[in-house]
């Protein structure tokens, strides 16, 4: 396989990074596992332009980058909308573009979401570190040198000509998952909720809470109504693993959904994001509102196979009528 | 996709006769599940921070990692508990149930290997330790004092976490058993050495902390180059020396 220069980087965007999906089987060093916050997004850019859905993109946090290619080349921009365009005309989304060497890819503004994803036919070369080529921002490695995108970064992909055939190809229009600034994401309860009063619970199920603006990818801080826990319980626990989606809750009672850049915690449990609803948490963005709702593991696993679904139809090249 | 959605029907009538069994904790051999979420689960091993109840973490965590459980794509021991993440389109959580106790009825049989002992440098005081004149003036005694309890004993490292190769270590002397800062740090530098309630910890990296800063290594905990990547592994056993801050600044790294 031939690695062929196919962008530079003209201006990096607010924090446009590498990631994958993902860093697994080292939680006992205390390395998180990173990756895509939207998996989903990822995923389909990734089908898009005919890469493994597995493949690095780039990761765009609410203000894009310039990227000039340096080569014919095939990408797809899924996840958040924040208007993607070639040369000053408008790329649609959810679709696989050709675009001619030295053309230009800019975003015009944020219409919806958090996080774009930008796949590259033929992928972005960079060695794996301990399995994932996805940036682990705090601790600077894996990625590009372990930080963000920097002005005259130079990506390269295999052989990104034998991609160009996927130019037009779309994801269906009915699978693409709608922005929206109110959020419902699904909760299974626990493992310690019954460490909280009904009335904190019933505030958690019952009330939206705002996202707040010190939130990253680390976790998504919230504010609302307190979760009231048990008066007579402690304000922390003695510290254990956690998994993306777990909902933890300090002694101000005001919750942090915890994402995919740290392994342990000790602040109390109240529920945890369903396995399905993830993708959802990686588009939500400061000022935000999200509200839970309870289901059980059968309703869980109902919901991922669903959208999992979605995804192994597009594999086989399946869609749904409009 | 149809072997997949078949997979998935099997785990959607799985699941239906497990939640009775499952709930949010259940006890078997001596086991506490506490589920957490659709995609991990929480052993617990004990209720308190011990050596023994550690032990037993660490004895799990080298029965699971001798005997992989195909869909198991994580896990994370900590004091008191192991937390195993699963991929719930790869193992049903029955099947994972069955696997795990299976594997504890094996963990006795382990001999776990002795624990290295790791000598660490460390410069106390000064813009390296910003908080031990606060420490010793909180236990009115002297900087010295606080510098010889926290180098003459010797800490089990009980899990890693917070940040990559970030050592969890127990028990400080009771005489400098100190509460957490009232407002943490946004900003603590790497290398940094750390005291709060009976535990002390080492920042591998820049990040956040809620603890009193003593003193900082030049040590490199954490090399995701290199196997293991961590320079501390759970288990292990710490002992603090005190060096000059000449001394740091040409320690090789």
């Amino acid at each position: 396989m031939a690695t062929v220069e196919t962008f530079k980087v003209v201006a990096p965007g607010l924090l446009t990074n590498v990631q994958d999906r993902g860093r697994f089987g080292y939680g006992r060093y205390g390395v998180a596992p990173s990756g895509a916050l939207d998996s989903f997004s990822l995923r389909v850019a990734n089908l898009l332009v005919g890469n493994p859905e597995n493949e690095a993109c780039l990761e765009i946090t609410l203000m894009g980058p310039k990227l000039r290619a340096l080569t014919d080349v095939a990408i797809a921009v899924t996840g958040a909308d924040l208007q993607a365009s070639c040369n000053d005309r408008p790329l649609d989304m959810w679709t696989s573009w050709i675009l001619g060497k030295g053309n230009t890819v800019s975003f015009r503004g944020l219409k919806g979401g958090c996080r774009s994803y930008l796949a590259i036919g033929g992928g972005i070369s960079l060695p794996e570190v301990m399995g994932s080529k996805s940036t682990n921002l705090s601790s600077k490695f894996g990625g590009l040198d372990g930080g963000p995108l920097r002005k005259g970064n130079i990506l390269s992909s295999n052989s990104p000509y034998l991609h160009l055939k996927t130019g037009g190809s779309t994801f269906p229009q009915a699978w693409i998952p709608p922005h929206a600034k109110e959020r419902y994401v699904r909760v299974i309860l626990g493992p310690q909720d019954d460490q909280f009063t009904g009335k904190g619970k019933k505030a958690f199920l019952g009330t939206p809470y705002q996202v707040s603006p010190d939130s990253d990818r680390t976790g998504i801080r919230l504010t609302g109504p307190m979760i009231e826990r048990r008066p007579e319980v402690g304000e922390s626990i003695i510290s254990e693993g956690v998994v993306s989606g777990t909902i933890q809750v300090p002694g101000d009672g005001q919750p942090i959904i915890i994402l995919v850049e740290t392994v342990t915690g000790g602040y109390r449990k109240i529920a945890t994001v369903v396995t399905a609803d993830l993708p959802l948490l990686g588009q939500v963005k400061p000022g935000d509102t999200v509200n839970f709702k309870q289901v059980s593991l059968d309703d869980a696993y109902k919901a991922l196979r669903e959208s999992e679904g979605k995804i192994n139809r597009f594999k086989e090249g399946y869609s749904p009528p409009p | 996709m149809r072997g997949v959605a078949r997979h998935l029907g099997k785990l959607l009538f799985v699941s239906l006769v497990e939640i009775h069994l499952w709930g949010t904790t259940m006890s078997s051999h001596g086991l506490v599940y506490r589920i957490m979420g659709d995609r991990s689960v929480i052993l617990e091993l004990g209720d308190k921070i011990s050596p023994e109840i550690n032990r037993r973490v660490r004895q799990f965590s080298m029965v699971l990692t001798e005997n992989p459980v195909e869909g198991v794509v994580d896990f994370v021991p900590a004091y008191r508990s192991l937390l195993i993440i699963y991929d719930p389109l790869r193992i049903d959580i029955a099947s994972l149930k069955h696997q795990i106790e299976d594997l504890h009825r094996k963990m006795d049989k382990i001999q776990i290997p002795v624990p290295k002992t790791v000598e660490i440098p460390v410069v106390y005081g000064s813009e390296f330790g910003p908080d031990l004149e606060w420490v010793a003036h909180y236990h009115k005694t002297t900087i010295g004092e606080v510098i010889r309890l926290h180098t003459g004993t010797i800490y089990q490292v009980y899990m890693i976490g917070f940040t990559p190769g970030h050592p969890y270590m127990a028990d400080l002397p009771k005489s400098l058993i100190t509460p957490r800062r009232e407002t943490p740090r946004t900003n603590v530098p790497q290398g940094s050495v750390a005291i709060a309630m009976n535990q002390t910890v080492i920042y591998p990296v820049e990040s956040p902390g809620g603890l009193h800063i003593l003193g900082r290594t030049p040590l490199k905990l954490f090399d995701p180059f290199q196997s293991p990547p961590t320079l501390l592994e759970m288990g292990d056993w710490v002992r603090f020396f005190p060096i000059e801050e000449e001394e740091f600044k040409q320690w090789p790294r």
